[in-house]
């Protein structure tokens, strides 16, 4: 397997009037071609502003990319200028939002707005694009298609919203699909029905995906790898099962101790992680999750641990005392209805 | 939870109904349909317990709550807490139970008053009800404050100053300041970050031993629903489809709406995820202006029957002890 996306000390900054916001800082990640990559992050932890660096959607002003490299295929997306980006945005890389209502253009039929990308990226005629439009609006499940294709976003429902924005995304066979918190917006049957989707469309096209979300049962079930994400530092990396069984990094263990699971034999307590989230702004000079951490000691307050590689080189946690977080035994995973 | 105080019933809900009107022309509006909310509810919620409400985004849960709270007044139905018909009593006789029943809110932001201090706002139920004034107000605020979590001293602070995880346990010592009974959580929890989530429902928890609470608890996340709840009731298009115990709900679903949400609900473990079999509903919930005949489910429903289901609204039973179900293939 290839590497795909290469992302390297990435560092973003947004200058404000309250000061400058810490958002990433020195993230790097990689890719390897058809590979799907969860995010896992809560809010302002900076995973989708990691996504719209690489994709160079930040908005400049306030935003500032300060450093870092983004390989994509060779090529450090962050040195190419305006023109070149956009051969490789939507075509090479497309991107899924989380809102469906507001990341679609209101006055335009589905057809317009679909077509536009074929006929810019794939140098397709209008015939054409229509044609393939109907394809796309068929593959992604939408019945049909060769009716709606002239209808409007408001006509769809929100599921359906989020499968013509896969449609679009996935109209110029990208090599990467990022979908920031696709689902967060939908009910959990629909969610159900998108995942369902994307699956079965990696399997039929195999493009890389980077799924960005909060949910650690959505990953659980969908990514092969995952990084977590805090204060704009990736704190744990490691394959998906690793992750979930293994957690090495006392964020890692606290997340997952503190979700109910559907699965739950009895009636538990949750360990909730106290406190809250550092302010970007003012980031402590050293380790960011220190001040809620059971495990903290001098050395965390001191100094800032860099990604380490624990039990094996793909499983790398940003702990002094990685060799110190377990999880017990009494949460073991439970027989499923 | 339950037991404490026995199996007594705080609250039953007998044929509750809430339509909306929707209407047509400026000056002479005409009623031209309704949008079914809540058509035709029956439960009961015992004293001490947590009933707990699952469904999608337009099933009428929030509406439920809103109904029982007299906050919509109920087109069709009765609301019996202790006994006594909420629906049919108005003004001070409705006010002086009021502070029984109390809510907490989805939006932290959105619920507590930008330019009221904490203490204000924690403070303004006990004059209101003429419970405590001037010093005495305050120091119950300050109790409550601590009660939830929070540092006495924020008394003087506005909202702004505080998180989301904040704001909602300011929400919460209101809704606690009147000492009330029962108390409807609306998706308390939906708008914290997960980190933040699991205290506010450890708090929930622990308020609810302490002050012998009773909690009917709405939210769309199944997981949290059966962590909180002892008993579950599933909500589809303004009707309850089932509600059993929360275990026997999850180990024994008999609705296929059920077992679909259940099978939907991503657990985050990749060893149970590579096993599962999800059920994947096709298409969309239907608009509860125009709901479907018959069953509220049959448009999406894998197990549908011609003409039973299309045209017979299923009955609602008791399919085993407890467990309440409408179907009528369950």
């Amino acid at each position: 397997m290839g590497t795909l996306l290469q992302v390297k000390n990435l560092q973003t900054k947004f200058y404000t009037q309250d000061g400058v916001v810490n958002a990433v800082n020195g993230v790097s990640l990689e890719l390897g071609e058809g590979e799907t990559l969860g995010i896992v992050g809560e809010s302002g932890s900076g995973k989708s502003v990691t996504m719209l660096s690489v994709m160079r959607l930040i908005p400049q002003p306030p935003g500032k990319i300060v450093s870092g490299e983004v390989i994509f295929d060779g090529r450090d997306l962050l040195k190419l200028d305006e023109e070149e980006m956009r051969q490789v945005r939507g075509n090479r890389i497309a991107m899924v939002f989380q809102d469906p209502m507001t990341s679609l253009n209101p006055v335009l039929t589905i057809n317009t707005q679909i077509s536009e990308a074929l006929q810019l990226h794939m140098q397709m005629d209008k015939e054409a694009a229509r044609k393939r439009t109907i394809e796309l609006l068929q593959m992604v499940g939408i019945p049909s298609a060769a009716s709606r294709i002239d209808d409007y976003p408001h006509q769809f429902s929100g599921g359906m919203r989020q499968r013509v924005m896969i449609a679009m995304g996935l109209s110029c066979n990208p090599q990467l699909l990022i979908a920031d918190e696709p689902t967060t917006a939908l009910d959990v049957t629909i969610q159900a029905q998108i995942i369902d989707l994307v699956k079965r469309l990696k399997r039929e096209i195999g493009m890389a995906i980077i799924w960005i979300t909060h949910d650690l049962g959505v990953v659980a079930g969908l990514a092969e790898r995952v990084v977590v994400m805090y204060a704009g530092y990736i704190v744990e990396e490691a394959p998906v099962k690793e992750m979930y069984i293994n957690p090495r990094h006392p964020y890692t263990l606290g997340l997952l101790k503190s979700i109910p699971r559907l699965d739950e034999m009895r009636k538990t307590t949750l360990t909730p992680i106290e406190g809250l989230p550092p302010d970007l702004i003012t980031l402590p000079k050293g380790c960011p999750f220190a001040p809620r951490c059971p495990y903290v000691i001098e050395k965390c307050i001191e100094e800032n641990p860099p990604l380490m590689v624990t039990m094996s080189t793909r499983h790398r946690s940003a702990c002094w005392r990685w060799q110190d977080v377990h999880k017990e035994t009494s949460t073991a995973p439970a027989a499923v209805a | 939870m339950a037991g404490t105080n026995g199996n007594k019933i705080l609250l039953e809900v007998k044929g509750l109904k809430k339509h909306f009107p929707i209407t047509q022309g400026i000056i002479f509006q005409r009623q031209i349909g309704a949008i079914k909310a809540v058509d035709g509810l029956d439960f009961f919620i015992r004293r001490g317990e947590t009933l707990g409400l699952v469904g999608e985004s337009g099933c009428g849960k929030s509406t439920t709550g809103r109904a029982i709270l007299q906050l919509h007044r109920p087109t069709a139905g009765e609301v019996l807490f202790e006994g006594q018909d909420l629906v049919k009593m108005k003004g001070e006789q409705l006010r002086r139970l009021r502070r029984r029943m109390q809510m907490i809110f989805q939006d932290p932001y959105a619920s507590l008053n930008p330019r009221m201090t904490v203490g204000d706002i924690i403070g303004e139920p006990l004059e209101v009800h003429g419970i405590a004034r001037g010093k005495e107000a305050k120091e119950r605020v300050q109790e409550l404050l601590q009660v939830v979590g929070l540092n006495p001293y924020f008394v003087n602070r506005y909202p702004h100053e505080f998180s989301g995880g904040q704001r909602q346990r300011i929400g919460v010592a209101r809704a606690l300041a009147v000492n009330p009974d029962f108390i409807v959580c609306d998706e308390p929890i939906s708008a914290l970050d997960v980190s933040i989530q699991a205290q506010l429902i450890n708090l929930l928890e622990e308020l609810q031993d302490k002050f012998h609470l009773t909690y009917l608890f709405i939210a769309h996340d199944l997981s949290v629903v059966r962590h909180i709840s002892d008993r579950v009731a599933v909500m589809y298009l303004g009707r309850i489809v089932e509600l059993a115990d929360r275990d026997e709900l999850y180990y024994r679903p008999l609705h296929p709406y059920t077992k679909a949400l259940l099978s939907a609900v991503p657990i985050p473990d990749p060893l149970v995820e590579e096993k599962r079999e999800r059920i994947i509903l096709t298409g969309d919930v239907p608009s509860p202006a125009n709901p479907p005949s018959g069953c509220p489910f049959h448009t999406r429903c894998p197990i549908m029957q011609r003409p039973i289901c299309v045209e017979t609204v299923p009955e609602w039973r008791e399919a085993r002890p407890g467990h309440w179900v409408a179907c009528h293939f369950a």
